[in-house]
């Protein structure tokens, strides 16, 4: 009973309630993380249970789901175990339950097949008007173009508000980590830090910086195998596939380092692809973008000058 | 040879053959070939079963201790490849030839000579992809749903592997249809179609899905070697193919192989519960229908492992949809193994603690398929070790546990010997209790963000990622425990009566245990009493 008033709750306001129940969720929960509070938490935490929502909409949107499913479960699982609990412990021979004969019972029946099914109606609902946003990448403000590599990643920053940057870069696995990783270094893998996080095989040599609070769209593709595009705390993966254009977006609402990894196997180095996301604020980001732009110019200024001796490419 | 000799005395009353060849290599007996599946099987399961230890053995710790991580692929694939193809599903056959004459007073399955030649294949087919491991390449690392253009990367291997899983195929594919002749033309008069014993109804749908989906895999695969060694591209998208396309043909026969793996299980479940609840299966109709209907929509709902290439929005939700529904007809399943324990009149013996876990297990994994099966959250949940909970919860805890179950149930009447409990009890509780350890919490590793087919991970994913492993070499012992449990029981077992169990009903239960070597060479009188599921009536 409860939980089809839960249901239509969800369903005359669906976001609504949603929320209203992730924060029961969270309190009730027995995450140990602290991350839910602070959630630009940027790697996981030891012991972590359950999901974090993340700091972008398509992830809360993720979570909520999530924990609507989750918390279905829970209840319908306390219902069906509970029954056969209670059936093993009093309709046991040894304490002389005589066996019933029927087989049949055409109302139960009909029961359990029609609320199951307003149940998925119930679930579908939010579920498809999610998908329903995340699937709009229309007006972005900054995209890149994100490619796949055995094992590493290449972004083109292709437009910013409407112009061209020229920006474009190889990011793989740091150094640290790749010492490291290799079968019987004798290093230690908790000595592997960036200030005090301990960022074993979740950082890269040169992270994507993105601006917060502006829509980005990604177009993902792959140069050999296929890879997939993912950090959590954006709320989605996307296969990078050769030959293949995806595209998705994000809308990053706090500045902070996500870290991810390559989620599609690719190959022996799979697992030493990670993905680190930066998110400045956009003066910020604009100051970085500049600051790249110029770069790329004196690199490419001397070349222009001395042309004929040699031409360093981008 | 001197066995023809040696069949002359007819000293043995079951005229069973003598001398090894006859007996096991040029049988044709329903018996003795579900028994050769069942071994080769249990040996499947033992290789799959090392090749998960190494696996859990590199990520016991964080930083790489034992293998390179190519080999590590190369295990992750090969332990998949072995366990789906070399160990559940011989394993369901083996049973199936048992156990499917028996239930519906056949005297034996209905193409004896194709029965041997289906067996036969396996051992072939799964020594070509074991000795892959031993090439210069070493064996297919591309995951086990060999993805190209990954899979296409390996050496000669691939080769070996595709020439393996189409022997497996046509293994499977006249298994199948040796099921389907047997069951449709040798049923004993009186054995209707809606008589027939749920493991029977089971496997009959087991056999059409196998039937319309092996074919399918045999192409995709056949698309691969013609991509790799004689330049078509049908895969390749710099030759105009589509890598796509192969998850799609990949999947189309992949989801339904799910189910060739769960059916049966469901039918095992609906013979022991009944068993040591002495009250027929409730809903015996329904359980057909939900049977069915769980078919068909495992064709439809394909899709539902690429929410992430990049299907159009359409798409993606009716794949949703689709796969929500498939929730209906199991719920209707387990709400029936409830309803046949309620009022019932219970014991526990080792079969039904099985069946037990295996209806608690499977419905957890059932859960976290449902939550997989909305996309939002899929985003989030695909390709991670939530998704390696989800299936080894529903392979393991189901479909092994069923094929345990079957084993415990229906031992005594293969060897006429009792196991046990007190040991039966022992494995079921020792594997009961490692198998969550095992893989609850990877459920939880999932959710952190750690992605599967990995072989070191941060350091934050370390504590899970031991109790797991401390879990998964509990977990080795089980095969060593009930092989112990299993060989005491024909050396030193108590033996059994004609009816086993005092719940048991049905025609299996009415032949001597063990039984004869021939069986129900004239077919049996039928009476509703004899029948588990006589009485649809009402
Ligand atoms: C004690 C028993 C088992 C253990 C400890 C075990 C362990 C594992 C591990 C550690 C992986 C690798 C996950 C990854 O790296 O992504 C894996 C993958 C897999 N296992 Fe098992 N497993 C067991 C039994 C089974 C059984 C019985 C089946 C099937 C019937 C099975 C089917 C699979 C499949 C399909 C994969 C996916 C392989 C891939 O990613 O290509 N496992 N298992
Ligand atoms: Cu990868
Ligand atoms: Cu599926």
């Amino acid at each position: 009973m409860a939980l089809m008033v839960m249901a239509m709750k969800s369903l005359r306001n669906t976001r609504k309630s949603l929320h209203k129940m992730g924060r029961a969720v969270a309190a009730a929960s027995l995450t140990l993380s602290a991350g839910m509070a602070m959630a630009a938490g940027t790697l996981p935490d030891r012991w972590q249970l359950n999901m974090h929502p993340g700091v972008t909409e398509t992830a809360r949107n993720a979570y909520h789901i999530h924990m609507l499913m989750l918390w279905i479960c829970v209840v319908i699982g306390i219902i069906v175990f509970g029954a056969m609990a209670y059936a093993m412990f009093k309709f046991r021979k040894s304490k002389g339950a005589v066996a019933a004969q029927f087989s049949h019972n055409t109302v139960a029946e009909l029961i359990w097949t029609i609320i199951p099914i307003v149940i998925l109606i119930v679930c579908a609902w939010p579920a498809t008007k999610i998908l329903v946003h995340t699937a709009d990448t229309s007006n972005p403000e900054l995209t890149i173009k994100v490619t796949g590599y055995q094992w590493k990643w290449r972004y083109e920053y292709v437009d910013y508000q409407g112009k061209a940057t020229g920006i474009n870069f190889m990011s793989k696995l740091d150094g640290d980590s790749d010492r490291t990783r290799q079968l019987k270094s004798g290093l230690d893998p908790h000595a592997v830090k960036v200030g005090e996080e301990q960022t074993y095989l979740l950082n890269v040599d040169k992270p994507l910086v993105l601006p917060t609070n502006a829509k980005v769209r990604f177009v993902i593709t792959a140069d050999d195998v296929i890879h997939a595009w993912w950090v959590p705390a954006l709320g989605w993966k996307v296969d990078a596939i050769p030959g293949i254009i995806n595209d998705a977006w994000t809308l990053i609402e706090q500045p902070g380092t996500y870290r991810g990894q390559c989620a599609e196997l690719c190959g022996q180095d799979h697992g030493f692809m990670p993905i680190v996301v930066e998110a400045k604020p956009k003066a910020e980001f604009e100051q970085w973008l500049a600051g790249q732009q110029a770069a790329n110019a004196a690199q490419n200024a001397p070349a222009a000058a001395q042309a004929p001796v040699a031409a360093p490419q981008g | 040879m001197a066995t023809h000799a040696a069949d002359a005395h007819h000293d043995d009353h079951d005229h069973k053959p003598q001398g090894f060849w006859d007996r096991w290599v040029f049988t044709t007996n329903h018996k003795d070939i579900g028994t050769l599946y069942l071994v080769f099987a249990f040996i499947m399961f033992c290789i799959g079963g090392a090749m998960s230890g190494v696996i859990r053995a590199e990520l016991a710790q964080p930083g790489l201790q034992f293998v390179q991580p190519y080999f590590f692929n190369q295990m992750t694939t090969v332990h998949a490849l072995v366990m789906i193809f070399g160990g559940v599903m011989p394993a369901f056959v083996g049973l199936a030839n048992w156990m499917v004459p028996l239930m519906i007073g056949a005297p034996d399955m209905a193409l004896p000579r194709m029965n041997n030649w289906s067996f036969w294949i396996m051992p072939f087919a799964f020594t070509v992809l074991l000795l892959t491991l031993f090439l210069p390449g070493g064996a297919p690392a591309g995951g086990w749903t060999l993805y190209p253009p990954l899979s296409l990367q390996g050496g000669s291997s691939v080769a070996f592997a595709i020439f393996a899983i189409h022997m497996m195929g046509i293994s499977s594919i006249m298994g199948a249809i040796n099921i389907i002749a047997t069951i449709l033309n040798m049923r004993a008069p009186g054995m209707d179609l809606l008589r027939m014993p749920l493991f029977v109804w089971t496997w009959l749908i087991t056999a059409f899905l196998l039937i319309a989906v092996m074919p399918v895999l045999a192409g995709a695969v056949t698309m691969l070697l013609t991509d790799k060694f004689f330049g078509t591209s049908f895969f390749n998208a710099a030759g105009g193919g589509d890598p796509v396309m192969f998850q799609h043909i990949f999947w189309f026969f992949g989801h339904p192989e799910v189910y060739i793996m769960i059916l049966p299980a469901f039918g095992i479940v609906s013979e022991i519960i009944p068993t040591f609840s002495r009250k027929p299966l409730f809903g015996y109709q329904a359980m057909v229908y939900a049977t069915a209907s769980i078919a068909f929509l495992s064709f439809i709902v394909w899709a539902h492992h690429m929410f992430t290439v990049g299907m159009p929005l359409g798409g993606e939700l009716f794949f949703m949809y689709a796969t929500m529904m498939i929730a209906v007809p199991t719920g209707v399943k387990v709400f029936n193994w409830v309803s046949t324990m309620w009022k019932g009149s219970m014991t526990f013996e080792t079969p039904m603690l099985w069946a037990i876990a295996f209806v608690i297990l499977f419905t957890i994994g059932g859960f976290s398929g449902l939550m997989l099966a909305m996309v939002p959250a899929d985003f989030q949940y695909h390709d991670t070790y939530f998704v390696v909970a989800h299936f080894h919860y529903v392979l393991v805890t189901g479909a092994l546990f069923s094929i345990i179950a079957a084993v415990y149930f229906w031992w005594p009447k293969w060897t006429g010997k009792m196991y046990s409990e007190k040991w039966g009890k022992f494995h079921f509780w020792w594997s009961t209790f490692f198998v969550n350890v095992l893989f609850f919490p990877q459920h939880f590793l999932g959710l952190a963000g750690m992605p599967r087919r990995i072989p070191d991970y941060n350091v934050a994913f370390a504590d899970w990622n031991l109790v797991s492993s401390i879990g998964a070499f509990g977990m080795l012992a089980s095969p060593i425990i009930m092989f112990a449990v299993l060989w005491h029981s024909k050396k030193h077992g108590a033996p059994a009566t004609t009816q086993v169990w005092e719940g048991a009903h049905g025609l299996e239960w009415t032949v001597p245990s063990p039984a004869p070597h021939h069986t129900f060479t004239e077919p049996p009188v039928i009476r509703a009493s004899m029948l588990a599921h006589g009485d649809v009536t009402h």
